[in-house]
């Protein structure tokens, strides 16, 4: 397709690709190598490319000397019920915008760009001021509104992508064979969009299991703090404990390592493989 | 099309509903009537399922922005609330007064620029690679696509580790290299500081630029690089004269969705320096959450709207850029 490869250009080609590939892997190896060291010979010379004795006591000491057990549940809550409850009205919105034209609709499109355009974090403070009105500072159920908030937009743009791939044809055989519009909703269309609906839900989960600004602003007691507002006291101690940090970091990085690698099949499946092929 | 030329559309066709619409026809109701009740159902079921979604956004995103922005004018300390008075531009001229403003501007500036290049530099060489099967191409890509998973924040930390002045790899593999004698303070020294979160936010930000380029290189028809091999196009005039006037578009609209991101990207600075040493990787965002963390929401608020109008000129970029997509696609 663009012309035959010479020796040398493969040559070149996969240097570089290896190059880059190291340069990418290098630093997770890094973390993941750090944390499974035993703590005393993080800070030994020489600096060890593999551990010399194999320690899981990064990771026990999270558990033991920090709460990081009630961080992860914190996270896997909050992230959990807001991604769910973001898809699930999204994926309302996203069909209203993809099956009906209505004189708000731009605007609505329009309003929902603004969001991507202009960051979360811009008005931490009357954010946080609204929170203490409604009595929802330092409160799961309020970081999980918040959330739900900030991942309507994109998970509405997302959705209605997948809604516009399916063809009308699909809706109006299932009406015309007796359902109602939202039998054809419920029973027709939705199954046929599972894996976009599951690729929008593991965005959003990913999106609030990262999120940092939002929580340390609204949540400060430990019992309520997310993983990243952990972390964010982690690195603001004067003397950095880089071995329980690097655990630390393994264990935040590879659920959502997990979930990408599985959302991006769910992604391309959602693609390629819907009922009628367009 | 119009509310009023979907009922029209669908009284046209009794018997099959139509897609657009919403109730089942042919009840026998003389048309006006049906056509209300249509109408009114249509719309009832529109309002019901946006709203869900709009009073959210409405309520927890778009409330504290507008809301937030009369705080740039007012006092609006929270260390003192019981002055909350106007104050005019008091504000921002406290902002521009400050004699780290210039610097946190400058850093923006270099953090915006440094990022960009050395991504679309990388990224555009490794979508030109990527585009030739191989084997294992599909593990490769899922590989050098790992840390799009990972939040700036912890991106931050990781490198903070790597780049740690004692028992820091890279100082390590550099000495073993021969590339340096003395390991490098690399996140206390000023001039270096920069350069280690740029090295940071680029391992982060080449697959962005190498997934949209590798999608727009897929889109090139195999036609033109035909025609152009039957004219005895070089590589490189190839490349110049076909593969990127192609993708001209969607590399601008990449680049400037980037350069607002980009500016927007606190997070990876924040776990990495904290803005320091001495403010040296202060961009404006971070100067932002610092102020609002120290309390000052009025100072923070007007910083926020400095951006907001800082992002419009940006967007106007923007919206001529997809303009002339509209017109370059037929």
């Amino acid at each position: 397709m663009i012309g035959k490869e010479t020796a040398t250009g493969r040559t070149v080609r996969f240097t570089f690709l290896g190059l880059w590939l190291v340069f990418t892997v290098f630093p997770l190896y890094w973390i993941t190598v750090t944390s499974l060291k035993a703590p005393g010979d993080i800070f030994r010379f020489p600096i060890a490319y593999w551990p010399e004795h194999f320690s899981l006591e990064n990771y026990t000491d999270l558990f033991s000397k920090a709460d990081f057990g009630v961080y992860l549940t914190n996270s896997l809550v909050v992230a959990t019920v807001a991604g769910a409850v973001a898809t699930t009205i999204s994926m309302l919105s996203a069909y209203v915008l993809a099956r009906f034209e209505f004189r708000t609709k731009s605007a609505l499109l329009m309003a929902a760009l603004v969001t991507q355009m202009i960051p979360s974090f811009i008005a931490l403070g009357p954010l946080y001021l609204l929170m203490t009105d409604l009595r929802l500072v330092d409160n799961r159920l309020g970081l999980v509104l918040v959330y739900i908030a900030v991942c309507i937009p994109f998970c509405t743009v997302m959705l209605r992508g997948f809604f516009e791939n399916i063809p009308d044809a699909l809706e109006e055989a299932a009406m015309i064979d007796g359902l109602s519009r939202f039998g054809a909703l419920f029973r027709v269309l939705l199954p046929v969009m599972r894996p976009g609906i599951v690729a929008a839900f593991i965005f959003n989960f990913v999106n609030c299991w990262n999120e940092l600004f939002l929580s340390v602003t609204l949540m400060n007691s430990d019992a309520n703090k997310t993983v990243p507002t952990a972390l964010n006291g982690f690195i603001s101690s004067f003397n950095i404990d880089w071995g329980s940090m690097s655990a630390a970091a393994v264990l935040t990085i590879l659920p959502t390592m997990v979930l990408f690698a599985f959302a991006s099949r769910h992604i391309v499946q959602g693609l390629t493989s819907g009922a009628v092929k367009g | 099309m119009s509310a009023a030329s979907a009922t029209a559309k669908s009284r046209s066709g009794p018997g099959r509903p139509s897609h657009k619409g919403g109730a089942p026809s042919g009840h026998g109701a003389r048309p006006g009537r049906r056509r209300r009740e249509f109408t009114t159902r249509r719309g009832l079921l529109i309002a019901a399922f946006m709203a869900p979604a709009a009073v959210f956004v409405a309520v927890f995103t778009y409330y504290p922005m507008i809301a937030g922005s009369q705080m740039a004018f007012r006092n609006w300390k929270l260390t003192d609330l019981t002055d909350t008075s106007w104050v005019g531009w008091k504000n921002f001229h406290e902002v521009f007064a400050d004699p780290a403003w210039g610097t946190v501007l400058a850093n923006s500036a270099l953090w915006v620029v440094g990022s960009i290049v050395p991504q679309l530099v990388i990224g555009f060489a490794l979508a030109l690679w990527l585009r030739r099967r191989f084997r294992f191409r599909g593990l490769y890509q899922a590989l050098v696509f790992f840390p799009w998973a990972i939040s700036g924040f912890l991106i931050g930390i990781l490198f903070r580790w790597l780049f740690n002045s004692e028992f820091g790899v890279v100082n390590d593999l550099l000495q073993k290299a021969g590339l340096i004698d003395q390991p490098i303070a690399w996140l206390a020294e000023p001039d270096k500081a920069m350069i280690a979160v740029l090295v940071a936010n680029t391992w982060y930000g080449v697959t962005f630029f190498a997934i949209m380029i590798l999608a727009a290189l897929q889109s090139i028809p195999d036609e033109l690089y035909e025609a152009a091999a039957l004219d005895g196009a070089g590589k490189v005039r190839t490349l110049l004269q076909i593969t990127i006037p192609y993708i001209r578009t969607t590399l601008a609209l990449t680049v400037l969705l980037r350069v607002i991101w980009i500016f927007n990207f606190p997070d990876l600075i924040f776990g990495m320096t904290g803005g320091g040493p001495n403010n040296e990787t202060q961009i404006v965002t971070t100067w932002m959450i610092r102020i609002t963390q120290q309390g000052d929401y009025g100072q923070a608020s007007a910083i926020g709207l400095l951006v907001v109008a800082g992002l419009l000129v940006f967007a106007t970029f923007f919206l001529m850029a997809t303009r002339e997509k509209r017109e370059v696609k037929p």
